[in-house]
């Protein structure tokens, strides 16, 4: 498990101030993938970040939600690096990526249906046995519905926690982002999320376009995180109680100064929160 | 209801094409292709960005807007078969050999072969060089293991100096009066040293014959009277390359 405190997303170009300055921070989030090769710098910066942080490793190639059998050959792999770096927390997302043997590299997303659902419970299981440990499901960022949805993606994931017995993790800002998109209400969803199997949270920057019924958000973890996401996150942990939190900048990626600002933001309303619940 | 199986074909399908997966929908109906958009746009910048990673100095030669013109229709001829994008692109400098436009850049697709080598070089499994002494004792019949990240190129262009001619502070490219074939060797020193240096086409076999397990003998028998020893052990040995002697 990871420490309920706040983590950030490893980038390699922050390695020496990481390492220099041994920021106080509960754990770093690392891509799977990215660690999948034979050697050189990427597994010597790992191996000396698991000195000093709890790890968790975060995948994007596995393809859950897609139609297709699991990759055995990147179960493998997965199997591997979980094996070398034991890492507090293994996670995967709620979408597809893959299908007849081409990686589109993007989390695509699928409809919510008992055949969907059970494809993703199959999926799951056969994660679940090949690491020999639970993992964490995280809820997508969305652009459409489908007609043939016709489960709610809350219910949809709460059924994929109980049949599984896998961990959630709760993106706020997809959260957000999804709710503004489709035009729904958060907290209406926050409301019907199953909090208590929510292992970690994460928060990330969105940007924005304008259609003509209104805003269309993309989860581009460009940028700050927005102010309305902070508010979500803050009614979350006040109601539940402090959860390991990534702070996520993958692209246009600031430097470890401004990233720090944003963990230590989440670190102030994590402390608050306990202060809280102790008086 | 459409399966699972033939929604992901048509949404996989709809990437490409002027058409919509199946079920699309969104509460303004007319906003749907729109909103479709955003994954389609995801999917080819993803992609378009790992080759510029994979591929900078070439890109560099031919600009960012020829070059994504190029990744667009390679992305199209072949896609990457798995998650791990370092491992896709080893057919893209065949790729730019068969484009017909550019033909009055020669060494375009050599430049290539030498990032694709270069991106094998930096990600290649570690191994500590051999001790400063063990190396005192090197006889004719000893096989020197290499390290795993060493390749060698025979390149029909200059793409070795062209290369280094793209790099930061590089020097000026060689002019085309002055144009030959080069032989590149690729490695990597320590973690991510990653040095692509032109060597002599005779200590380009004597490596690759060190690479086949050949014995120093041999070796040096196949790559002829003109290959200067002292310098391709010292090529070796100061670039920490020597990570077994047996």
């Amino acid at each position: 498990m990871l420490p309920a405190k706040t983590g950030l997303g490893f980038k390699p170009e922050h390695f020496p101030a990481v390492i220099e300055t041994k920021p106080d921070l509960g754990f770093f989030e690392v891509h799977a993938e990215n660690y999948m090769n034979a050697g050189g710098m990427p597994h010597a910066m790992l191996e000396r970040l698991r000195v000093d942080y709890a790890i968790s490793v975060h995948g994007v190639g596995l393809s859950i939600g897609g139609p297709d059998p699991m990759d055995e050959a990147h179960l493998a792999r997965l199997k591997t690096l979980c094996d070398r770096y034991q890492p507090e927390s293994f996670s995967e997302h709620l979408a597809w990526a893959s299908h007849g043997g081409t990686w589109m590299h993007d989390l695509l997303p699928l409809p919510y249906t008992t055949e969907t659902l059970r494809i993703v419970c199959d999926h799951i299981d056969r994660l679940q046995e090949v690491l020999g440990r639970k993992i964490l499901l995280e809820n997508p960022a969305t652009y459409l519905t489908f007609t043939q949805s016709d489960i709610p993606e809350t219910a949809f994931l709460t059924e994929i926690a109980q049949r599984t017995g896998c961990g959630l993790l709760l993106d706020v800002n997809n959260v957000f982002v999804s709710c503004v998109n489709h035009r729904t209400d958060p907290r209406a969803y926050l409301a019907a999320f199953p909090m208590q199997a929510v292992g970690e949270i994460h928060l990330a920057g969105h940007h924005s376009e304008e259609l003509p019924s209104g805003p269309l958000l993309i989860d581009s973890h460009g940028k700050r995180v927005s102010e309305p996401v902070w508010t979500l996150y803050g009614e979350i942990v006040s109601k539940f109680g402090p959860l390991p939190s990534l702070v996520e900048w993958d692209n246009d990626v600031p430097d470890f100064v401004t990233l720090m600002a944003e963990a230590h933001r989440a670190a102030r309303i994590l402390e608050d929160t306990r202060h809280a619940l102790a008086s | 209801m459409p399966s699972h199986l033939e929604f992901a074909r048509s949404f996989q399908i709809a990437l490409n094409a002027d058409q919509l997966p199946v079920g699309a929908q969104a509460d303004d109906a007319s906003e749907i292709a729109q909103r479709f958009n955003v994954y389609r746009n995801n999917v080819a910048y993803g992609l378009a960005q790992a080759l510029s990673r994979q591929f900078p100095a070439t890109e560099r030669l031919v600009g960012e807007e020829c070059f994504a013109g190029m990744a667009k229709i390679f992305i199209e001829q072949s896609p990457p078969r798995s998650p791990i994008l370092t491992d896709w692109g080893i057919e893209f400098p065949q790729f730019l050999a068969g484009l017909g436009s550019l033909s009055s850049l020669p060494y375009l697709p050599d430049v290539a072969r030498i990032e694709w080598a270069r991106s094998r070089a930096y990600h290649a499994a570690d191994a500590k060089p051999v001790d400063a002494t063990q190396l005192n004792t090197l006889a004719q019949h000893h096989r020197l293991h290499l390290h795993s990240s060493v390749q060698i190129l025979t390149l029909a262009t200059p793409a070795g100096s062209i290369w280094a001619s793209q790099q930061p502070d590089g020097p000026a490219p060689p002019s085309p009066e002055s144009w030959r074939p080069e032989t590149v060797m690729i490695a990597r020193r320590g973690l991510a040293n990653v040095i692509t240096q032109v060597i002599s086409p005779q200590t380009g076999v004597f490596i690759r014959q060190l690479l086949a397990l050949q014995t120093l003998a041999t070796a040096c028998t196949q790559a002829g009277p003109e290959l200067d020893l002292t310098k391709a052990l010292v090529l070796l040995i100061q670039n920490e390359l020597i990570s077994d002697i047996t």
